[in-house]
């Protein structure tokens, strides 16, 4: 780690937004602008069952009677949803039979990334189902996978060959009628992950989706569900960067999870989408829905490092629905310049002796704006919860906000509810220490920054941490004067 | 090695430093004593460049340098040491990572290469024992839970692991029980040699008896009155600073 740390240190001289190219790939999209046809169309182009586009037609029909969501404390633009390309897919060049036969291009825009696509990830460990825009361009190891019973592919794939777990799982956790833009997901997603572990099997990698944005003026609107049977146990890593642009670019995602008894899933995310200029121009919307269900003695860990995005709306879940059940969330949640993050999690206790805990790491740069919503219901037959909140924000500089709406309900008197809080600033007298030493203050505020989200970096699967701490550092340029 | 030619520092409006004149040449070891207030710690901070204070007159020269425009960061690099005299805590930044990225820093700026995992621990084993410091500590967070004790140990070992020229050291006596200060006091005096230069702020002459000084300066309301040998520190022990307070006033 403390090799990395040198690594981190020297790329904060490196200045701007490190994946901000535009990969030129042949891309085909549809018009702009929402409607059935549209849905049809990409329905169609997915080569979708009857089923499939039903779903989608009523989630759409849904979505027309929803107001737009205002109650986040977020300054939202508005959204002309008219305006939105809603399918863009690299054009098919027929069946690809190995890694030769790639997109020349698209395999450099891969490499720029870092995603290890080859044979050394197998050394790694590390299965990746990399998603370039919305079409699935290639899964790997899904042999090794399938030896467990384990499946691991694109959700386009698992509607046409696994449709009863589909049909049975997909929109079980988070509904269509959930919220706007779970219904716009449901609607349009155009492609996502879909991950199963079969009973009692241990899945032997991390298993990990790159999703990336890329056709200009392309929403995207990922899908992922992931059902870890009884006893079983995954760790799923989900990280994404985007090229850099002016226009802003609109990203609805929904996360589903659901946790059988006895389960255990660790949920991973690194988001470092664009965020907009220095002067707040561009940036990725980021408007997610992510929730999981526990049944009986099942457990779930949300762990998220959120630093890109000019707006963030997310809160991932748990529901803790069966006895002994309990859910986790770690975030360390960065905005600067003019980035808005409205982020936090809802625990919601059903079972007896249901147990969740919350550590949030908010840091606020910049003239950004940072905000924790966290909502910790325990229900009336939720005997013996328990829920331990730490919720901390950091300032740096004088210009950002930090808010936390901690909201609790409690139906049950035997319920033990802890909630810590706290606001710091990096105070002058540590950087002063640090310049001492010989530390520029840029590289003191990046190790500040580190150390105080720490906590949280520990939960992270090794490789993420490293890349998380880069972003972070990275992310906080030009924050100091 | 320092050079500092009618020092005026103030903080808002206040002027602390009001005239301050200073030689410190290689090989020697200085002590400045005097009455809380007036201005030991401004004296420490501003040399080692701290914008709280601004400068508003006078010259500093480090090694044949004015370092009065030079960042706080350069300073270090260059080889001016502060033991603080309320060491910072940073949570969640082991000392190891901290120090780490520090003597890195350093020897960056000498054209040396970092040093490898293996160099660098070998390093800090080594500095850790010149004063006994707890090898857990390193890999605990800076100072976060430290002693008092612990705390100005861990100032020493950052003194000997970054190797100065000149080293200023603001009260690292204080809050210290008899065994803690012989440790530190013996470490300090370790790391002297010919090529540096001490500059010990106290209030005690304890530590004088183990940190030997060349000169004892005497700061009183932002001036130096008076400027001894080591028997001026007895002296003081003994009398206290107002005979010269009152002399000082009649001149």
């Amino acid at each position: 780690m403390t090799e990395d740390r040198q690594d981190i240190l020297q790329e904060l001289e490196t200045s701007d937004y490190k994946y901000g190219f535009v990969s030129d790939i042949d891309t085909e999209t549809i018009g702009r602008g929402l409607s059935e046809d549209v849905v049809r169309l990409i329905s169609e182009k997915k080569g979708e069952p009857e089923w499939m586009l039903e779903r989608r037609l009523k989630a759409y029909r849904h979505w027309l009677t929803l107001p737009h969501p205002e109650w986040a404390h977020l300054d939202i633009p508005p959204i002309d949803f008219q305006d939105v390309i809603y399918y863009a897919a690299p054009k098919p060049k027929k069946k690809l039979g190995s890694m030769d036969e790639v997109d020349p291009e698209l395999k450099r825009t891969f490499d720029k990334l870092g995603i290890p696509l080859e044979e050394q990830m197998a050394l790694a460990g590390v299965a990746v189902d990399a998603v370039l825009d919305s079409v699935s361009v290639k899964t790997t190891f899904r042999e090794t996978l399938a030896e467990k019973g384990i499946i691991f592919c694109s959700i386009s794939e698992a509607i046409k060959e696994y449709p009863e777990l589909i049909k049975k799982y997909l929109g079980s956790v988070v509904p269509y009628t959930d919220n706007f833009y779970a219904a716009l997901n449901a609607a349009v997603f155009s492609d996502g992950s879909f991950c199963y572990i079969p009973k009692g099997v241990r899945c032997p990698m991390e298993l990990s989706t790159y999703f990336r944005i890329n056709a200009e003026g392309t929403g995207q609107f990922e899908r992922t569900l992931i059902v870890a049977d009884e006893g079983s146990y995954v760790s799923y890593l989900e990280g994404c960067t985007a090229p850099q642009r002016d226009e802003n670019q609109l990203h609805a995602a929904v996360v589903e999870i659901v946790v059988e008894r006895d389960a255990d899933v660790k949920y991973s995310t690194v988001q470092n989408w664009y965020p907009g200029d220095k002067q707040g121009r561009g940036g990725i919307y980021n408007f997610v829905t992510k929730r999981g269900l526990c049944r009986e003695g099942a457990h779930l860990s949300w762990t998220q490092v959120e630093t890109g995005s000019a707006i963030t709306w997310k809160y991932p879940s748990c529901v803790l629905l069966g006895d002994n059940s309990s859910g986790e969330f770690y975030s360390v949640a960065m905005t600067n310049n003019f980035q808005q993050a409205d982020t936090g999690t809802k625990m919601i206790h059903i079972g007896r002796n249901t147990r969740s805990r919350i550590v949030s790491k908010g840091i606020s740069a910049g003239r950004s704006q940072n905000a924790y919503r966290g909502l910790v219901r325990v229900a009336k037959g939720a005997d013996n919860a328990r829920n331990y909140s730490q919720c901390d924000s950091l300032l740096i500089g004088d210009k950002c906000g930090a808010h936390t709406f901690p909201v609790v309900e409690c139906h049950n008197p035997s319920a033990v509810l802890e909630h810590e809080a706290t606001t710091s600033k990096i105070s002058e007298d540590q950087l002063f220490y640090c310049n001492q030493r010989g530390l520029t203050t840029e590289d003191a505020v990046g190790l500040i920054v580190n150390g105080y989200a720490r906590d949280v970096l520990s939960k992270l699967p090794m490789e993420f941490a490293v890349e998380a701490q880069k972003l972070l550092s990275l992310s906080l340029e030009g924050s100091v004067g | 090695m320092l050079k500092v030619e009618n020092l005026h520092a103030s903080v808002g409006d206040k002027e602390i430093l009001k005239g301050i004149n200073l030689t410190v040449k290689a090989g020697e070891v200085h002590a400045i004593m005097g009455p809380n207030g007036s201005g030991k710690s401004t004296l420490a901070s501003v040399l080692a460049g701290n914008e709280k204070f601004t400068v508003t007159e006078g010259k500093v020269e480090f090694l044949g340098e004015n370092i009065l425009d030079m960042p706080i960061e350069e300073r270090s690099r260059k080889g001016l040491f502060l033991g603080f005299q309320y060491p910072v805590e940073i949570p969640g930044v082991t000392m190891a990572n901290f120090m780490k990225l520090a003597v890195n820093e350093h020897r960056k700026a000498r054209g040396e290469e970092p040093l490898t995992a293996a160099e660098y621990l070998r390093l800090m084993r080594e500095k850790s024992a010149i004063v006994e410091l707890d090898a857990k500590l390193t890999s605990r967070a800076v100072n976060e839970g430290f002693s008092g004790g612990e705390k100005k140990k861990n100032e020493i070992f950052q003194m000997a692991m970054l190797d100065p020229k000149l080293a200023i050291l603001d009260e690292t006596d204080s809050g210290l029980d008899i065994d803690a200060l012989r440790i530190v006091a013996t470490g300090v005096t370790r790391l002297h040699t010919e090529n540096n230069a001490t500059v010990v702020i106290t209030h005690y002459q304890r530590l004088l008896d183990y940190i030997v000084p060349d000169y004892v300066h005497v700061l009183y309301n932002g001036r130096i009155i008076y400027t001894g040998d080591k028997t001026l520190a007895l002296k003081l022990e003994a009398e206290g600073y107002d005979w010269l307070i009152n002399n000082h006033q009649e001149r």
